[in-house]
């Protein structure tokens, strides 16, 4: 699988935030998005889930699924969560797991591999803030879907969590899958590319 | 269709457990049909031969209030962005959204109106008439509604700036469903012409509406 | 968030344990001896035995406005002198007296069907009891919506002590309104005097219903106190297994 991006520009707010981004990534690699604020990082990433429409340039996925919209294959972690707070744990995940259309029993191990499989039972509002981006963290593994999108995944995280997380990503890596990351420092990912985003 | 009862399941949970549950719906109907006579005197000849209107009004603005909430939470935290990714296409989604909405708010009313007509002296035997009127008119609201739900979060204001834009459109389902109501009252008109078209109404709306809807979120949350 | 202080609300529960049983027996007896009353109680000439459903009817009034009127006196605990189970009393009266003043709705509207012809002929009296049950449905959907029983409290605290206010006021413009329109049949619950004959059964009711108010009160009390104590166990929990893993 191979996901091309040729020629992209981004326009936000009647701005142009960048133009002429073109790079290639293939199954198994992670790249890591780096760029002061306002240089269109999340930008970026939203315009890969199909959130955001390309001024310009195009996106293509060489392999993957037929058929399927390069948006359906990706799965997005942005800044908030998307958890329910009156939905208790497994009822969110749960929710999340089944929309997206993925088989139920990957729950349980997907709350297990972010610590949280004591909590189930918890409605969500009873979560701290590291422990609902952990849930959300849950969601990107259950869910199982070949391209990762991250928004600054790190934040939020104490230290064991976010070495968790260096796990999972290095795991979904390993099985064949992608990871395009936004982040002001390093996630944890050792032989990731870099695309730095300067402001137009 | 797993997905399609996730996301039904999911809404209707929320609708139940957050912020008063199906019960607030119908509350509005409830003080709103109070205020009336208030306004026009406790005639009850009056008020008997506007029942179905005010029943009808008091059914329009709750079901108006509530579409408020219907995307602003999922915009808030975030689900809004995941819905719009699923393999369910958007538009099946906020219809998705739009009947659990109507299941747990516009049945509701649907249920307390024959209560509320009692107070307002409609006659016994038309009440079942009008109940069915409001039961297939209040999806109407419902779905129509969804496109004002949409426009308003893409633009990030709420309730009145909805209610503007909602309201004009419903002009339609009130007339036929107050005329539908009144022709079964007072036998002065038939009721089947009215009655027919506003099931036409409804089921237009079960159709374009989330097709509008999902166009607006679309194009107004890029 | 505080963990809630425990010393106060576990006396109470304590106290309220060993109470109800007494309370609910006490109750019990009042109603036996109040029954018996309105079995030998006379017909009215007029409403025939119908006037016996003012034995639940006018009763029902008078606790629909007493639950307000706890409510109120508890928002000024909440409010005003802190007391730590002031918000739970008021919260516990909110149901009650809302059950109270739907139960005289519906009993005066059963009641004046006969008299009038329909259910309901928005009478001033009865309408100023719907504006009751509509203010009681507000302070209820505060509790309901309220994330945390300490801000649902003093939101709804607020809303008693301006409906306290505001209910004479209320009652005064539903009269002058109802004036505005003569109705058609000028229908007096329970006759122009009282007769004595029903005034004791009706006094002993009244005693038999607040008994009752007094008892169901301190159960909804003592649930809300558990209720609460569940709540911050679950917040320890979720904090301990933060710590944890």
């Amino acid at each position: 699988m191979r996901l091309n991006a040729e020629e992209l520009a981004c326009n936000r707010g009647g701005r142009e935030v960048f133009r002429g981004l073109s790079f290639a990534l293939s199954s198994g690699e992670a790249m890591v998005i780096s760029g002061r604020n306002g240089a269109g990082k999340s930008s970026l990433l939203r315009m890969i889930a199909g959130l955001v429409r390309c001024a310009a340039g195009q996106l293509t996925l060489d392999g993957g699924e037929r058929d399927t919209p390069l948006a359906e294959q990706c799965h997005y972690l942005g800044h908030q969560d998307a958890m329910k707070p009156s939905l208790t744990v497994s009822e969110n995940l749960q929710f999340w797991t089944e929309f997206f259309g993925a088989r139920a029993h990957t729950i349980e191990s997907a709350l297990q591999a972010v610590g949280l499989a004591a909590l189930t039972d918890l409605p969500a509002a009873y979560l701290s803030a590291g422990q609902r981006r952990r849930l959300s963290i849950a969601r990107l593994v259950s869910v199982q879907r070949p391209i990762w999108l991250l928004d600054e995944p790190t934040s939020a995280l104490d230290s064991p969590s976010q070495k968790r997380l260096a796990e999972l990503m290095q795991g979904h890596l390993a099985g064949g899958g992608m990871i395009v990351a936004a982040a002001h420092g390093p996630i944890g990912l050792e032989r990731a590319r870099e695309l730095k985003l300067d402001p137009a | 269709m797993i997905a399609f009862n996730a996301l039904l399941v999911r809404d209707m949970r929320l609708a139940i457990r957050v912020g008063g549950g199906a019960l607030m719906g119908a509350l509005f109907f409830l003080i709103v049909v109070t205020m009336m006579p208030f306004a026009i005197g406790p005639d009850l000849a009056l008020l008997a031969r506007i029942g179905p209107a005010i029943l009808w009004l008091g059914a329009l603005l709750a079901s108006l209030l509530a579409l408020d909430r219907l995307f602003a939470t999922d915009h808030e935290d975030g689900s809004l962005d995941l819905l719009m990714m699923g393999a369910l296409p958007l538009e099946l989604s906020v219809a998705t959204k739009a009947i659990a909405h109507w299941l747990t708010t516009g049945l509701p009313l649907v249920v307390i109106a024959p209560l509320l007509g009692l107070m307002l002296n409609v006659e016994l035997h038309a009440m079942g008439w009008l109940a069915l009127t409001l039961l297939v008119g209040t999806p109407a609201l419902t779905f129509i509604g969804l496109v004002g739900a949409a426009l308003a979060v893409a633009l990030r204001r709420g309730g009145l700036l909805l209610a503007v834009l909602v309201l004009p459109l419903t002009v339609p389902v009130l007339i036929f469903g107050v005329a539908a109501a009144n022709a079964a009252l007072f036998g002065a008109t038939p009721f089947g012409p009215p009655f027919t078209i506003l099931c036409a109404l409804t089921l237009a709306s079960l159709v374009l509406g989330p097709i509008a809807a999902a166009a607006a979120l679309r194009h107004g949350l890029e | 968030m505080p963990i809630i202080d425990l010393a106060n609300p576990t006396r109470f529960l304590t106290i309220a344990n060993r109470a109800l049983p007494w309370l609910i027996a006490v109750t019990v007896i009042v109603f036996a001896i109040g029954l018996f009353y309105v079995m030998n109680a006379p017909d009215d000439y007029q409403q025939g035995a119908t006037v016996k459903i003012m034995f639940l009817h006018v009763p029902a009034a008078w606790l629909g406005m007493l639950g307000w009127g706890l409510m109120s006196v508890a928002a000024l605990g909440t409010l005003v002198w802190r007391h730590p189970l002031a918000d739970v009393a008021g919260k516990a009266a909110a149901p009650i007296g809302a059950a109270f003043t739907f139960i005289c709705l519906v009993t005066g509207s059963l009641w004046g069907r006969p008299t009038w012809g329909t259910y309901w002929v928005w009478d001033a009296r009865l309408t100023s009891m719907l504006v009751l049950l509509l203010l009681y449905f507000g302070v209820l959907a505060l509790y309901w919506t309220a994330e945390e029983p300490g801000r649902g409290a003093r939101a709804a605290a607020i809303l008693s002590l301006v409906g306290a206010v505001n209910l004479p006021i209320i009652k005064f413009s539903v009269d002058w309104w109802n004036t505005l329109h003569q109705p058609a049949s000028v229908f007096r619950m329970g006759g122009s005097t009282i007769d004595p004959a029903l005034l004791t059964p009706l006094l002993i009711m009244a005693l038999a219903f607040t008994l009752l108010f007094a008892t169901l009160h301190l159960a909804v009390m003592r649930n809300e106190i558990l209720r609460r104590r569940v709540r911050s166990m679950r917040l320890m929990q979720a904090q301990e297994l933060a710590e944890a893993t």
